[in-house]
């Protein structure tokens, strides 16, 4: 199934490729020992070889390198034993040497790919290009004072990893799909905390249309995108405008766009003729980047368990269907919670109230997996206590409201508001008599052929129960007593 | 007692340690020798409370029995070295007023080895020159005097101009210098003293002003070889901080000082004697120091270096594009210089227009121009892979010598206002026996060889070596210096 704009002239394809930028999680920035804590005072996190001072030497930071080499592994990527830095020259405020230390044609990684589930049970294939190690910017801040704009280069020299994708995307669900799917591998492997909305982890697209089955035709970009949403809100627009200026007879010019999140579109930044010549060149103040077989070797034997592994796992393990089971690994934590919930109970029943009950619960409250009013073990004994019949489904539920509210057990809280499901034959048999007793004019009905009464009696009864009797041996037993 | 600025560094060390005399003492006549020579230009910042209160603090370690390497030698500090709370300009406007707040690595590392700083020595503007014409704070003169014409101001070669001038005329016992393309041996060559750039890597470039970093080096400018050994064995080593610095111990370089060449094999490398560039006087004293270490037993050996022709421009594409990025910082943003505008760009433009000099602005447009896409491909790359081809002729050189002796420049000083100063080409020849051995990384030192039959102006010869073999370079130079018959005390100005 593929994702189509139907012109007024025929049928487009979509051809996207996206650039994201990770920011490493690392106690000190790519090439100076200073701190990287988001949300510090301005200034505070600086060096004088972030602040380009003269004399200043960048030396690589090698718990970023390590960073670079497991995000490698993790999308199945080539790792490559020599890399070089390079300096992409340009003039900015927010760039205090003048140049960018970042990496051109000899990339820390190369050649890898990720597989992203759609919602119709494809997988798809992306395939990534590079990974390189770069660093970001300062931050320009220009509503400080009335003629003056500030500088905080506290992000200035942080670890970037920019991750390219190959022109591999065709729908705005691919791009999305994408992205969660990289979050989620930074995220298991902890090289970025993939906030987007914190700017750890920004996202360009390169976006054109082409006929099926022709080449490629000119891209333009959408530089730094903040949201999985917008990206592919962004892609959609764009591919539109796109399709339309090509209709009408126009030519689509290689620039960069920006994302206007609020009219939903994108605008012209500027043209390839006015880009900039970063003059890059291999940057003098660092040697090669060598990697040697053992630290590869050693990050590649620490390397956890990551989506698509735990995935199949899942499925075969617990006998979950591979869209649970996709559910439940995208996130680490989440998949984590499940384990536990899971071990030795119904995993089925487990992995259906994580993603009913409980993300609903989370949703409501706004809490995260881990902050989650109901321990995984107590999730995991309320299915056991549905299967061997101490409470039913529907008594379940009022189990769950109270394991949220209050957070204990769920056989403290069956003893407590004694919601023990009766199983006792004789016990449900007089409530029935009862009933039956009670009701001479709807039992004359039903006799007179009303069969669908035989629902109100199990309602009154289960009433009378207060929700405990068991459901089949309640239905078995006013059907056997009215029929007799 | 023999006046204490005559002395050499070994001299020097020898007095204080059999307390003759203190460093306080050997450094207010330091002091007092700079005053009188004031008209050198050769310091641009003169620092007489950080070096007394230094000289004090060196004789109370002396006193208690720890002495460094160079405890109590005053030294002059090229301004290119950052200095902790001493304005520190590179020699440009674009760094007014720019008090570093950090030590660079080998400016510490002398001030570990007890050596007291007399001032900052003056040089071209982000050591871009071959004469020390190009420093904002004005020529350096040279102390030494053609006879042809005694009045006539001559320079004292560039970049380190101010360093090697102020050696030469008694007002430190040495100074750092640095070399990119020949910036310590043509000055050491032109005022008469050793000077020596040591391998790339030995020492440190932190906290060093760049200018091209993968050709920056830290070097020494003494007046004996001994002194060079001393002060290049209290600078070398390993640090961390610089990624492209050599993690190599640092061997004794004094005990390499055996006066013995007797068995090396000394190579003269054709290309350095073209017919033309090449004045006779330098070649003559050349060919003559080459006849007697072959009298002292070495073994004189014809080389062939084809690429050397290629060197000049190489290196005119290099340095260049590295200095374009590497002096991109200063844009008034942060320190030194800022000249407002009415947006960022003009502020830039504005800032760089009055900060930089005319030489920098030269380079800093052939730099950037040559990194542009296509540029790149045709000047850039092409240049590193001549420069790969020198490295590699150097290398099979070494299979057959042991070391190489070169001119350092092909003639002696010459004038400040000579035609040929106002010319960039004409200045770069200059530089055309250096840039080689700079582009290989390989060690040099600079001693004087000879004098000139035409002016009586020093010629220095440089020994050339393979990659940190030091000790065999200063073995040689050592020899060369005992042959030469040229002076070892300062060419005193103002009278004793």
């Amino acid at each position: 199934m593929s994702y189509i704009i139907k012109g007024e002239t025929g049928d487009w394809e979509i051809v996207v490729g996206l650039e994201v930028h990770c920011e490493v999680i690392s106690k000190a920035k790519l090439f100076s020992g200073a701190a990287t804590a988001f949300g510090a005072e301005a200034n505070t996190q600086v060096s004088f070889v972030d602040a380009g001072f003269p004399g200043m030497l960048p030396v690589i930071n090698h718990e970023c390198v390590e960073q670079a080499v497991r995000t490698g592994f993790g999308l199945n990527a080539t790792i490559n034993k020599k890399s070089i830095f390079a300096r992409k020259n340009y003039y900015y405020a927010d760039l205090p040497n003048g140049y960018q230390i970042s990496q051109s044609d000899h990339p820390i990684i190369s050649d890898g790919y990720i597989d992203v589930d759609l919602e119709n049970g494809e997988t798809r294939r992306i395939g990534i290009e590079r990974l390189h190690l770069e660093q970001d910017a300062g931050k320009l801040m220009h509503d400080q004072h009335p003629s003056k704009s500030f500088v905080d280069l506290n992000r200035a020299g942080v670890a970037l990893m920019e991750i390219v994708s190959r022109p591999d995307i065709r729908s705005p669900e691919e791009a999305g799909a994408y992205l969660r799917k990289l979050r989620s591998i930074v995220r298991y492997i902890g090289s970025c905390d993939g906030n987007m909305d914190e700017g750890s982890m920004r996202c360009d697209a390169n976006v054109s249309v082409r006929r099926p089955g022709e080449p490629y035709g000119t891209r333009a970009e959408i530089k730094n995108v903040n949201s999985i949403r917008f990206v592919m809100q962004a892609i959609e627009y764009e591919a539109m405008r796109q399709v339309e200026v090509l209709e009408s007879g126009g030519r689509i010019v290689q620039e960069t766009r920006k994302f206007d999140s609020v009219k939903g579109e994108t605008r012209s930044m500027r043209s390839k003729e006015t880009a900039v010549d970063y003059r890059y060149f291999y940057d003098p103040d660092l040697i090669p980047l060598v990697l040697d077989d053992a630290m590869i070797e050693r990050l590649k034997g620490e390397m956890p368990e990551l989506p698509d592994a735990k995935k199949k796992r899942f499925i075969e393990e617990y006998g979950l269907p591979a869209y649970d089971a996709g559910q439940l690994v995208a996130e680490k934590d989440i998949a984590a919670y499940f384990e536990a919930a899971a071990k030795g109970h119904d995993a089925k029943k487990v992995a259906n109230y994580i993603m009913g009950d409980l993300f609903a619960v989370l949703n409501k409250l706004g809490k995260s997996i881990n902050e989650s009013p109901v321990k995984p073990e107590n999730l995991g004994r309320m299915v056991d206590l549905i299967n061997d019949g101490t409470i039913s489904s529907r008594i379940a539920k009022d189990v769950f409201a109270f394991m949220v509210e209050e957070g204990k057990s769920p056989d403290q809280i069956v003893e407590e508001k004694g919601l023990k499901q009766v199983t006792d034959t004789s016990a449900i048999e007089k409530m029935v008599d009862d009933v039956i007793a009670a009701n001479p004019d709807k039992v004359a009905e039903y006799k007179g052929g009303k069969e669908k009464l035989l629902g109100w009696f199990v309602g009154q009864t289960m009433r009378a129960s207060q929700g405990k009797a068991n459901p089949a041996m309640l239905n078995e037993l006013v059907k056997k007593k009215l029929d007799a | 007692m023999t006046d204490l600025v005559e002395l050499t560094i070994s001299e020097a060390l020898d007095g204080l340690a059999k307390k003759e005399f203190s460093s306080v003492e050997l450094t207010k006549a330091h002091l007092a020798e700079m005053e009188k020579a004031r008209d050198l230009n050769a310091y641009v910042l003169e620092t007489p409370e950080v070096a007394l209160e230094r000289a004090q603090r060196s004789d109370e370690r002396r006193a208690k029995g720890t002495a460094g390497k160079l405890e109590g030698i005053p030294v002059g500090m090229k301004d290119l070295y950052c200095t902790k709370g001493v304005r520190t300009t590179a020699c440009s406007h674009i760094l007014d007023g720019f008090i570093p707040p950090y030590e660079s690595t080998v400016s510490q590392k002398l001030e570990d080895a007890g050596s007291v700083m007399l001032g900052k020595t003056n040089m071209d503007e982000f050591a871009m020159g071959t004469a020390n014409l190009t420093s904002y704070y004005g020529a350096v003169r040279n102390p030494y005097k053609d006879k042809t014409n005694p009045d006539k101001f001559l320079i004292p070669g560039g970049s380190s101009g101010g360093s090697a001038a102020a050696v030469a005329a008694g007002l430190c016992m040495a100074a750092t210098g640095s070399d990119t393309g020949g910036s310590i041996r043509t000055p050491a060559s032109f005022c008469g003293i050793v000077g020596c750039k040591p391998t790339y890597g030995r020492c440190s470039r932190w906290g060093m002003v760049a200018f091209a970093s993968s050709l920056d080096q830290a070097g020494t400018m003494t007046r004996t070889v001994r002194d060079t050994a001393i002060m290049l064995g209290a600078m070398a080593g390993f640090d961390p901080k610089d990624s492209t610095s050599a993690n190599l111990p640092v061997p004794d370089y004094e005990k390499a000082l055996t006066g013995d060449v007797k068995g090396l094999k000394i190579g003269i490398p054709r290309e350095y004697n073209p017919d033309k560039g090449l004045n006779s006087d330098v070649r003559h004293v050349w060919e003559k120091m080459a006849d007697k270490l072959k009298a002292a037993g070495a073994e004189i050996v014809d080389i062939s270096l084809p690429s050397t022709q290629y060197a000049l421009p190489t290196y005119y594409l290099i340095a260049p594009a590295e200095a374009s990025s590497n002096l991109a910082r200063y844009d008034g943003v942060r320190f030194g210089l800022r000249v407002d505008g009415k947006s960022l760009d003009e502020m830039y433009t504005n800032t760089r227009t009055e900060g930089f000099g005319k030489e920098v602005k030269r380079r800093i447009m052939i730099g950037t121009c040559i990194l542009l896409e296509g540029y790149y491909e045709t000047c850039y790359l092409k240049a590193q892979k001549v420069r790969r081809l020198l490295c590699h002729e150097f290398a099979e050189a070494y299979k057959k010598v042991d070391v190489i002796l070169a001119p350092a420049a092909p003639e002696t000083a010459f004038g400040k206002d000579d035609d040929s100063t106002s010319d960039p080409l004409k200045m770069q020849l200059y530089d055309v026996f250096t840039v080689p051995c700079s582009l290989a990384g390989l060690p040099s030192v600079c001693v004087p060889a000879g004098t000139s039959d035409i002016n009586g102006l020093p010629i220095g010869l440089q020994v050339i070596g393979n990659s940190f073999q030091e000790e065999t370079i200063l073995r040689v130079a050592g020899a060369i210096e005992s042959m030469s018959g040229m002076p070892i005390r300062p060419l005193r100005m103002g009278g004793k």
